[in-house]
């Protein structure tokens, strides 16, 4: 029998931020399949949020509720309330495309546009008016790129193609572009199952650093990124959510014998 | 024995060697003394290719050695009166030799012999003619003496030559056999050189199409350096002048008329034009409907439906602009103030550009849809709608290979040819006017060539000068084309 990983959870001040994104009853059909089951959790605004389990647990597919990128496939269905700032995104009056500017979402690989790292990050401030100058839009370009500490690295070729980066610098590019349109949350896909462990240790204290100002949702393979940069985690077996709560308890003292075995590596 | 005959004897020959072969390894495997190198039935194989391939090769060049060959020996036996006649006549005497000996298989050994006597002067020319006539045989006139010999020395070799060819054929097929079944053991690597063998087969056939290739470029150049041999090079490529002057053919090199490519060249590109300005933008935006917006079942039912439209065959399309649409357009004009010619530039354009849309929407169509979907939605992510998605990340990700599609397009038209021979107009007018008709590098070829003409006067020859800068032109636009599209392609792979 394996032991309980070593894990080196910190556990800062205690959470006390309010609710940010709050989901009741979701649940998610594709087709005939029931992929998300009656998943019920509260998200804190200015912390990380992390849902752990082994694959195909439907940890991704509500992710995906989260800023309705699930629309995109034809037959998947969506049922229940997620409520983001006392609003329900699943509203008809509410746009899915005012939607997604506040909620950013970062995929597994990186996926930057074919085009220069400049146009990459001006490409949603363009598209939601946010600048009126070239003086406004370089500023936001700027301040994205240093929010996600790109900055330093490109500011002298914010001209070249953005495929011509590093798998991590790509990915901080993928960052600072959904940071460019002042999302409120970000949602983050497995950001680092690309990454080389270098390249890891650079966005992981990226987003301890965001947790300052959004509230971050992050599906992770790797327990040990989860017990780093998460203060909450929600444990998801076969479409349900089994267990939440704080990072520390969930690692250190679950309450469900499935997290147990998970954590433990007997699983997953 | 006829070809086909041999043929199929060696087909048969090649499926007993091997189920012979199949079983001699079945039972040199159940000895079990010594492992198999190969599977029993690649034995079978080594057996059958063995029996069929040396004999089928002699077959091959035997059956096409045999004709000219007969025949140079049978001219050689004619009457020194008649080797003395034009080219001309002689090949009008073969073909009567030729006729005869085709009808003297069919009599009976009775009338053979009547028209064997003919030979010797023991029955009347004319007594042949009506026993050959009765058999099926018409002649214009009495065979002579002569020809009637030839015609039995004709078949007489044929039926020498094709005995040989069947005992060698025989043999060839045996020797095959007795060899590789003398080398068949189970340490003979049988799968390797039978593999080697399918390959040399594999690699045949692809030259087969790359020699082609060469042939054709090779005869369009030696045709087209004799045609620069009478008109130079400088008058032909930059001459603004089209009149070849065809009653002039043959009358002195003073009058070969005027052959100036800039006209046909002009109106070659103005009818592309034309052309790719309706097929570009239809076709891309049929791609970008069917890739982007279409469901499922719409989309297995428009773009086969779309897909249909290539298929059908250019000189419908060219009908369909004579007799309908170039009629429509010129009374729509009549009655909006333009006078439009039936055959046009406008008439061809539209049509070809009809045609051509196909090639453009199902090119563009893949290439859209190998834009990794991760791009979209990413942008989605964003807040991008999905037509800001289209215009912004898809379309910019897709430009190259949509431009590479557009360019093997524009190829296609600068070399269609039946659509403007019907639409186009043959007048070589350098006109910018759309409603006047113009013509194209394909169409003169085409008139040049047709009608009883002399292959050695520059009126002819101008066509494969006219044909080798068409090859060129589209040859560049192609691997322009190729190039872009593979450059494309390295960036997602």
């Amino acid at each position: 029998m394996l032991k309980m990983p070593n894990l080196e959870v910190h556990q800062p001040d205690a959470v006390k931020h309010d609710t940010k994104v709050s989901a009741q009853d979701v649940n998610v059909y594709y087709g005939e399949k029931h992929a998300l089951q009656n998943v019920s959790v509260n998200i804190p605004d200015r912390s990380v949020m992390a849902f752990i389990g082994p694959s195909g647990c439907g940890k991704s597919t509500f992710l995906r509720c989260i800023n309705r990128m699930n629309d995109t496939i034809p037959i998947a269905k969506v049922t229940g309330k997620i409520i983001i700032d006392n609003q329900d995104i699943y509203d008809p009056s509410l746009d899915v495309v005012q939607l997604r500017a506040r909620v950013g979402m970062v995929f597994q690989k990186p996926n930057p546009f074919p085009k220069s790292i400049y146009e990459n990050v001006a490409y949603g401030p363009r598209i939601h008016g946010l600048s009126h100058s070239k003086a406004d839009l370089d500023e936001i370009v700027g301040a994205s790129l240093e929010k996600a500490g790109l900055w330093k690295e490109v500011k002298d070729r914010l001209n070249d193609p953005g495929t011509g980066l590093s798998g991590g610098q790509q990915q901080r590019l993928c960052i600072a572009r959904a940071i460019a349109v002042n999302p409120e949350v970000i949602l983050m896909d497995e950001p680092c199952s690309a990454l080389d462990p270098i390249a890891t240790a650079k966005i992981e204290e990226l987003i301890d650093e965001l947790r300052q100002n959004y509230c971050i949702i992050i599906v992770t393979h790797s327990m040990q990124q989860a017990a780093r940069v998460s203060q909450r985690t929600a444990f998801f077996h076969l479409g349900t959510l089994v267990e939440e709560g704080n990072t520390t308890d969930i690692f250190t003292n679950p309450k469900d014998q499935r997290t147990q075995d998970y954590i433990t590596g007997r699983f997953g | 024995m006829s070809t086909s005959v041999l043929l199929l004897g060696l087909l048969v020959a090649a499926l007993l060697a091997f189920g012979l072969g199949l079983s001699r390894a079945n039972a040199l495997a159940k000895k079990g003394d010594a492992h198999l190198h190969s599977r029993a039935g690649y034995y079978g194989t080594y057996l059958a290719l063995w029996t069929l391939l040396p004999a089928l090769i002699v077959l091959g060049i035997w059956s096409a050695a045999e004709a000219p060959i007969i025949r140079g020996v049978v001219s050689a036996g004619l009457p020194e009166n008649v080797k003395a006649l034009t080219p001309a006549e002689q090949s009008l005497i073969v073909g009567r030799i030729n006729s005869v000996a085709r009808g003297l298989p069919r009599l009976t050994p009775e009338e053979f012999e009547t028209v064997r006597k003919v030979r010797y002067g023991f029955t009347t020319p004319a007594e042949a003619q009506r026993v050959l006539q009765e058999r099926g045989t018409v002649l214009g006139s009495a065979p002579e003496p002569y020809v009637i010999a030839a015609a039995y020395e004709q078949v007489e070799l044929l039926q020498r030559s094709r005995t040989m060819l069947t005992a060698l054929i025989a043999a060839l097929a045996l020797g095959g056999f007795a060899y590789a079944n003398w080398r068949m053991s189970p340490t003979l690597r049988a799968r390797n050189t039978v593999e080697a063998m399918v390959l040399t087969g594999l690699f045949l056939a692809s030259t087969v199409a790359i020699l082609t290739t060469v042939g054709i470029v090779f005869s369009m150049l030696f045709e087209a350096i004799h045609f620069f041999q009478s008109v130079s090079p400088l008058s032909f490529f930059f001459g603004t002048t089209w009149d070849p002057r065809f009653s002039a053919a043959g009358s002195g090199s003073n009058t070969s008329g005027q052959f100036g490519l800039i006209p046909l060249l002009w109106g070659t590109l103005y009818i592309s034009i034309v052309a790719l300005l309706v097929a570009v933008p239809v076709g891309l935006f049929s791609a970008i409907y069917m890739s982007e917006y279409a469901s499922r079942s719409i989309r297995t039912i428009a773009k086969p439906l779309l897909e249909i439209l290539a298929g059908i065959p250019t000189i419908v399309y060219g009908l369909f602009a004579l007799i309908t649409f170039g009629p429509f357009l010129r009374d729509m004009g009549a009655h909006i103030g333009f006078e439009i010619s039936a055959t046009s530039v406008l008439t061809a354009g539209l049509i070809m550009g009809v045609m051509l849309i196909p090639f453009v929407s199902s090119l563009s169509d893949d290439i859209i849809n190998a834009v990794p979907q991760s791009l979209r939605e990413g942008s989605y992510g964003l807040g991008a709608t999905q037509s800001e998605t289209i215009r912004r990340v898809v379309l910019p990700a897709a430009l190259p290979g949509i431009v590479g599609a557009i360019l093997l397009a524009a190829s296609r038209a600068i070399g269609e040819t039946m659509i403007v021979v019907m639409a186009a107009g043959i007048a070589a007018n350098l006109t910018l006017n759309p409603f006047e008709p113009v013509t194209t590098i394909t169409v003169k070829i085409v008139s040049q060539l047709t009608g009883d003409l002399e292959f050695n006067s520059p009126q002819t020859l101008v066509a494969f000068a006219l044909g080798l800068t068409l090859f060129v032109f589209t040859l560049c636009l192609n691997i322009y084309a190729l190039y872009i599209v593979r450059k494309y392609r390295e960036q997602y792979e």
